[in-house]
């Protein structure tokens, strides 16, 4: 792990000219020979800008009920069936309310994307916290990693169900429906995941606490926060973002599985786990959907992992440059 | 060869004789899908359907009512009426004879004193017995004689058919209950659970909130009934996933109340492996609204109780505003179909009882906007009405099942297209109808504004269904969240209409009455909203036969005449 300080130094070392040549740079030269992560990196972006962009450029309100233009097929149906009910106002279709199947998958890709984000980022905090904590602190090692075998201990769905009843009123009357719904699911998803994470920054920390470079700073009287700060996060950066990666895939996939379940957010407020919930009923007549939903979890989450994969490699300087 | 053709002979034979005479047991096993699942045997003590006609497979009522309506005798010899005597010419009383030999499935005797004892059972004080309004007006029930039971009321009662008729007052056993009384009722675990019956199957095993196993009574007074041995009465899963169970895989041979948006039951029924069955009964999908007020804000307790009365829905325009803003034909065509037609009444039949009352068929925004307006509530800068700073939002909630969340996105648009901020929310029916008192999202608790499902009630008269709105029977803490009134409806007005109808003797000055308080409590006060009158959809395996069904009383009225068609 040591190796890790090594570009910096090298860096520093090199003469003024090369100075823009900093260690992400190395990183990002590592990361683009992992083909497969790039390319999920630009699906990601992609599907990002689709949904943060996506209300301006297709301005269909995805709650709209039009009951004349319900159950369109997409556009492309009519290739292979001339009588199809295509319209070119709804290329991906209506259901059976007549909303439009686009502007939902906009509109659910924003709560879906937006909840994997804050869930990772916040379980990312927790974790860190925790494992920092246990690892450096021998005192509070013992407390804390048992509180984390307590948590993992925990089944997320019936915790979900007791919270949802305990706190949804006050969250409701504080923050108004959906903000409140969404605090809570955020919070729920990152309370039962940091977890791993926290296990895994406390085997790095205990290992990395040992080492000479922390002892040098520990002899100089550099305090303990000056410590974790400068020498020990920079070291466990790669994997916290490693897992990071991962945990946005799992929150997202959570959050679909809830509102699959009918959990979660009100009934008009689409994400895509609740576009999938919908489609069941209609499955075999109307599979466009299910699949383009489907579709959307599946390939986010796939490109996230590709992501953390290419990052997994790119952070690891000993891999770097073969 | 030999032995093949030997056992086939064998089988044969066997085949001949089960279509020669029906014998108890003979068709094996039945398996039977609620997809809300059973948590309590006695009807007593809950309110749910599911409940209800569980138990109606064990314990039964004195008479029935058949899928056209029409009562028939169960327990009792005869149907008592003023011609033959059971009923006194001054209206008061009623008396019933038992069938003689009748005994319960411990092989005891089913005696009057065990008719007695349920009513005590029902009214006693502290118990918070769902069924109450059954019983209403009722002043004593004595037993005449070992097989004689007389029902005295406090005033002239021409529809005295109320007390131990129809599924939801079955005759419980004196001896099993006796413990059970008033506030210990919910203790007995065991009697609530495996209560002992005089109907067609006992309970072998109870697993709360998933499956019942049932075997047949070796007591049942026809020995040759029930064809069925057993009983798998499995609960759990939704209307789709039971429709599918019954229609698509043929696992199950019945599921009830299939809820299902009409183009996706008809994908279902066409794979031909059960039949779709439908039935006009007096089920209303409806929207009731809140008297009071259900503000998280106030304290557990107080919360959704008389002492605050609803900060917007007090006021009788708002109401209305709010039922004619509703386009009830979109929501027919969309979630219902053949098996629904758009209704303004609460009592949407038998044609005696059923009000003309058809002003809110046609939907009118400009009339709905004009009454809001009238109201004092303004439309503010998002295009909500606002009124002394408070907007006009109200909170929505149903169960979760497919159509009401179509219904629910539809009523939505209605009304936020006359400036009413609507807030969804879905719970899952298990929970939202299964009467838990320490549960806040029960229909009974109603901590929103507004909230949508579908009653009936049995048989053919409204007297019981229509009392229920009185102020003693309005849930509160007090009476653990029990009881029938559950828009907190209590106005003398009503009150008086409930004496008038439970004293009038002419089946046409009912009829009048029974309009009368069907239009106080939709077209006049808008306090009950209905939308869909509803058929009882179910459905069947092509195997089972005997299915009739009935929208009068439980559906599981005459399982024991069920059988296998082979």
């Amino acid at each position: 792990m040591t190796d890790a300080t090594a570009p910096r130094a090298v860096a520093a070392a090199a003469p003024p000219a090369t100075r823009a040549r900093g260690p992400w740079r190395d990183v990002w030269d590592q990361f683009r020979t992992h083909k497969g992560a790039l390319i999920a990196g630009l699906f990601l972006v992609a599907i990002t800008l689709f949904a943060a962009l996506g209300p301006w450029l297709w301005q269909i309100d995805p709650n709209a009920l039009n009951v004349r233009n319900k159950d369109v097929r997409p556009i492309y149906t009519a290739l292979w069936d001339a009588g199809a009910k295509v319209s070119w106002s709804h290329p991906l279709g209506t259901d059976q309310l007549g909303r439009d199947l686009l502007a939902n998958l906009i509109q659910g890709g924003r709560i879906s994307l937006a909840v994997g984000w804050a869930a990772m980022a916040l379980s990312v905090v927790l974790g860190t916290l925790i494992g920092v904590l246990a690892g450096y602190f021998k005192r509070l090692d013992g407390p804390l990693m048992r509180f984390t075998d307590l948590m993992l201990a925990l089944p997320l769905l019936p915790l979900l169900l007791v919270m949802m009843l305990l706190f949804r009123d006050s969250l409701r009357a504080a923050f108004g429906p959906e903000t409140g719904i969404f605090i809570l699911i955020v919070v729920v998803i990152a309370v039962t995941s940091w977890m791993h994470m926290a296990r895994i920054v406390r085997g790095d920390v205990l290992a990395l606490k040992e080492r000479e470079f922390v002892l040098a700073a520990r002899s100089i009287g550099t305090p303990p926060r000056r410590i974790i700060t400068r020498h020990i996060l920079p070291n466990v950066l790669s994997p916290i973002m490693v897992s990071a990666t991962l945990g946005l895939a799992s929150a997202i996939i959570t959050e679909s599985a809830l509102s699959f379940l009918g959990l979660g957010f009100p009934s008009d407020f689409p994400t895509w786990g609740k576009l999938l919930f919908d489609a069941v009923d209609r499955m075999a007549d109307f599979p466009e959907r299910v699949i383009w939903p489907g579709l959307c979890i599946s390939l986010t989450v796939l490109a996230v992992n590709y992501i953390g994969d290419g990052l997994r490699d790119a952070l690891d300087p000993r891999i770097r440059g073969r | 060869m030999k032995l093949r053709t030997t056992l086939m002979g064998a089988a044969g034979v066997l085949a001949m004789a089960t279509a020669a005479m029906a014998e108890r047991g003979s068709d094996g096993n039945v398996n039977i899908l609620y997809w809300q699942a059973v948590s309590i045997m006695n009807p007593y003590l809950s309110g749910g359907t599911k409940d209800i006609e569980a138990a109606s497979l064990v314990i039964e009522p004195l008479a029935r009512f058949d899928a056209g309506g029409v009562l028939v005798p169960f327990l009792a010899e005869d149907i008592p009426t003023v011609q033959n005597g059971g009923v006194s010419e001054d209206l008061t009383t009623i008396t019933w004879k038992l069938k003689p030999g009748l005994v319960w499935s411990d092989g005891t005797a089913v005696t009057s004193a065990d008719v007695v004892f349920t009513w005590q059972y029902c009214t006693a004080e502290g118990g918070g017995c769902a069924q109450g309004a059954k019983f209403t007006g009722v002043t004593n029930v004595e037993a005449v004689d070992e097989l004689t039971v007389r029902v005295t009321f406090d005033g002239p009662t021409p529809y005295p058919y109320g007390p131990f008729v129809g599924g939801q007052s079955p005759v419980i056993q004196a001896a099993q209950f006796a413990d059970c009384l008033g506030p210990r009722a919910p203790e007995c675990t065991q009697a609530n659970t495996y209560p002992i019956g005089t109907g067609p199957f006992t309970v072998t095993n109870f697993v709360p909130d998933d499956v019942v196993t049932l075997a047949a009574n070796p007591n049942y007074r026809d020995p040759a009934k029930p064809a069925f041995a057993t009983v798998t009465f499995k609960g759990g899963g939704d209307a789709l996933a039971a429709g599918r169970a019954v229609l698509e895989t043929g696992e199950f041979d019945y599921a009830w109340n299939l809820q299902l948006a009409p183009d996706v039951i008809e994908g279902m029924a066409a794979a031909g492996k059960g039949t779709v069955v439908a039935a006009f009964g007096t089920n209303v999908e409806r929207i009731e609204m809140n008297l009071t007020n259900p503000s998280p804000d106030l304290p557990e307790g107080e919360r959704a109780t008389v002492k605050h009365p609803h900060p917007i829905l007090t006021d009788a325009r708002v109401r209305e505003a709010l039922s004619i803003a509703i386009n009830r034909d979109i929501i027919d065509e969309v979630g219902y179909g053949p098996a629904g037609q758009p209704t303004c009444n609460l009592v949407p039949a038998p044609a005696l009882y059923a009000s003309d009352n058809t002003a809110c068929l046609t939907q009118d925004l400009d009339r709905a906007n004009a009454l809001l307006d009238e109201a004092g509530w303004v439309r503010g800068a998002d295009g909500i009405r606002e009124k002394d700073g408070m907007r006009l939002s109200l909170l929505y909630q149903t169960s979760t099942n497919a159509v009401r969340q179509d219904v629910q996105a539809l009523v939505k648009a209605d009304w936020e297209a006359i400036g009413v901020e609507t807030e969804l929310r879905n719970v899952s029916a298990g929970v939202f109808f299964g009467g838990d008192p320490a549960s806040p999202d029960t229909f009974q608790r109603f901590y929103a504004d507004v909230q949508m499902y579908t009653n009936n009630f049995e048989g053919n008269d409204p007297q019981a269904y229509l009392a229920a709105y009185a102020c003693d029977k309005i849930p509160s803490p007090e009476s653990g969240w029990q009881g029938e009134n559950i828009n907190r409806i209590c106005d003398p007005v009503y009150e008086a209409m409930i004496a008038e109808l439970a004293a009038a003797r002419e089946p046409e000055v009912r009829g009048e009455i029974a309009k009368r308080m069907n239009d106080w409590l939709t077209k006049d006060n808008n306090i009950i909203v209905p939308l869909i009158y509803r058929g009882r959809v179910s459905a069947h395996a092509n195997t089972l036969g005997g299915v009739q069904l009935n929208s009068f009383d439980s559906e599981l009225w005459n399982i024991a005449d069920w059988y296998r068609i082979d």
